[in-house]
């Protein structure tokens, strides 16, 4: 069993285009959840969210590419360029051969099949374009940055819904643990922010019309952003020889399925992944000084998390600190465990907890420390980072400082 | 502009060329148009003239359409024009 650490990092989200930006809004505390703006906008019932602005993708992208690359690949490809580039590993030679790319995402190019669907049902056009489908298929982001990268060991990517990022993350960090692969690059993204996308979440009545305000009172829903998180996940000695910069040590996971309900969360299921990731990591609950939390803001997952919290750290549970990043750059669906991460990497690496913006009135059920609007300076060696899907799909990561 | 003009201006945005260096003798693959290309240009041809090509990526050489050399596209499209529009 090799130990393994995080050597690169990349980002595009709604607070910034690289981690830089990115870590620097947490830590101000910076919201980045707006009006939305595309197509049909107006024939929307939510019109707000975590959108990536000013991300000019023709300036990064060449015509043959561009027609490859639907925006959630855009961003990918972006983030593993800036993780890549930061890890300063090449792959080639046996690198290339084991090293691979597993991604989450859950709806892959939704921008690609709105706007097809859009051409045939309502514009009555007989033929689209021929790359629709390499286009919008779900593997598109991470075959592109295999292709771009050189990467032809294990690649694929994993959907389950919200926790995507995390079970396709734990996934790459088994392979370097278990000694298949040296390195992985890994993540996830989601770029779901088009009227077909929004549309279809608003049947499910959970989002909000105003604002994400995890943990407090007055919470009403989600509010969906979009983005891509990119990690170079290496084997420590191999990290270690070669100087690379370490961020910090992803030190175990755990998955586990609620077995209950295609939608509600279960205190049960969640206990048991963070259960299981301190179990993989060798770490007692009490270890751990910061969870960053799934968060969403729904009336259910809050409440059930913090009960879930409760139960497995006992009266530790109101000395950690848990906090939701959702509430700066919003719900990323499959791609929101990759961004998320970043906040771990910042408690981590650079003592800085990211805090749960937009909290307003406490809630008596979600009565832990959710680092209420300001971030905070804090020492801790182990975090958390929750993932509770729908599907009752759980996926909890474990890091620790290096 | 003609079908023959059309047809060099879309093969050599393709091929990322000036339309001067698109001859009527010259094949795709002389152009440096892959099989992606190759797709893309039959639909830019289709969306262009409005028409439906015939063409199955697995038998290229089993429709009536030959896409063998530039010139050979123009006489096809002409065809398809006149049997399409009729």
């Amino acid at each position: 069993m090799h130990r393994v650490v995080i050597t690169g990092a990349g980002t595009v989200n709604a607070l910034g285009h690289d981690v830089p930006s990115t870590l620097a809004a947490m830590r101000e505390g910076r919201c980045g959840i707006g009006p939305l703006d595309f197509q049909d906008v107006d024939r929307l019932s939510i019109q707000i969210g975590g959108q990536v602005r000013g991300f000019e993708a023709e300036g990064r992208y060449n015509r043959q590419q561009m027609s490859l690359y639907d925006r959630f690949t855009q961003f990918t490809l972006a983030a593993a360029k800036e993780a890549i580039g930061q890890s300063g590993l090449t792959f080639s030679g046996a690198l290339a051969a084991k090293s691979g790319v597993i991604l989450g995402t859950a709806g892959g190019g939704v921008n690609t099949w709105d706007q097809n669907y859009r051409l045939v049902y309502e514009e009555g056009k007989n033929r689209v374009h021929p790359f629709v489908v390499p286009k919008l298929m779900n593997n598109a982001a991470a075959a592109h940055v295999s292709m771009e990268y050189n990467l032809k060991g294990p690649s694929f990517t994993v959907a389950t819904a919200c926790a995507s990022s995390n079970h396709a993350m734990a996934q790459a960090f088994q392979m370097v643990r278990s000694g298949m692969a040296p390195a992985m690059v890994t993540g996830g993204s989601e770029s779901m922010l088009c009227f077909g996308g929004v549309k279809a979440w608003e049947g499910l009545r959970v989002m909000s019309k105003d604002a994400c305000r995890p943990f407090s009172a007055n919470r009403n829903g989600m509010v969906q952003g979009e983005g891509a998180g990119i990690f170079v996940f290496e084997e420590y000695e191999h990290a270690r020889a070669r100087g690379a910069e370490i961020f910090c040590e992803v030190a175990g996971f755990a998955m586990s399925s609620d077995a209950t309900d295609i939608v509600m969360p279960s205190k049960n299921g969640a206990s048991r992944a963070m259960e299981g990731a301190l179990a993989d990591a060798r770490v007692n609950a009490d270890q751990v000084g910061y969870i960053n939390a799934h968060g969403t803001g729904t009336a259910a997952n809050d409440k059930t998390e913090c009960a879930a919290v409760a139960d497995v750290f006992g009266p530790h549970a109101d000395k950690l600190m848990i906090s939701s990043t959702k509430s700066m750059h919003g719900h990323l669906i499959g791609g929101t465990g990759a961004v998320e991460l970043l906040a771990c990497i910042m408690a981590l690496r650079d003592g800085v907890i990211a805090p749960t913006i937009g909290y307003e009135e406490p809630d008596p059920e979600c009565a832990l420390d959710v680092v209420p609007n300001e971030a905070r300076d804090a020492k801790v060696d182990v975090v958390l980072s929750n993932a509770f899907a729908f599907g009752g799909m759980n996926a909890v990561l474990a890091l620790r400082r290096v | 502009m003609s079908v023959k003009d059309k047809v060099i201006e879309i093969i050599a945005e393709q091929a990322v060329l000036e339309t001067s260096d698109v001859s009527l003798d010259s094949t795709l693959e002389d152009l440096g148009i892959d099989s992606l290309g190759l797709v893309e240009s039959i639909f830019a041809i289709e969306e262009e003239f409005d028409i439906s090509i015939p063409f199955n990526a697995n038998e290229p050489s089993a429709s009536d359409f030959d896409i063998s050399s530039v010139q050979s596209i123009i006489d096809g499209i002409d065809a398809l024009i006149e049997k399409q529009k009729a």
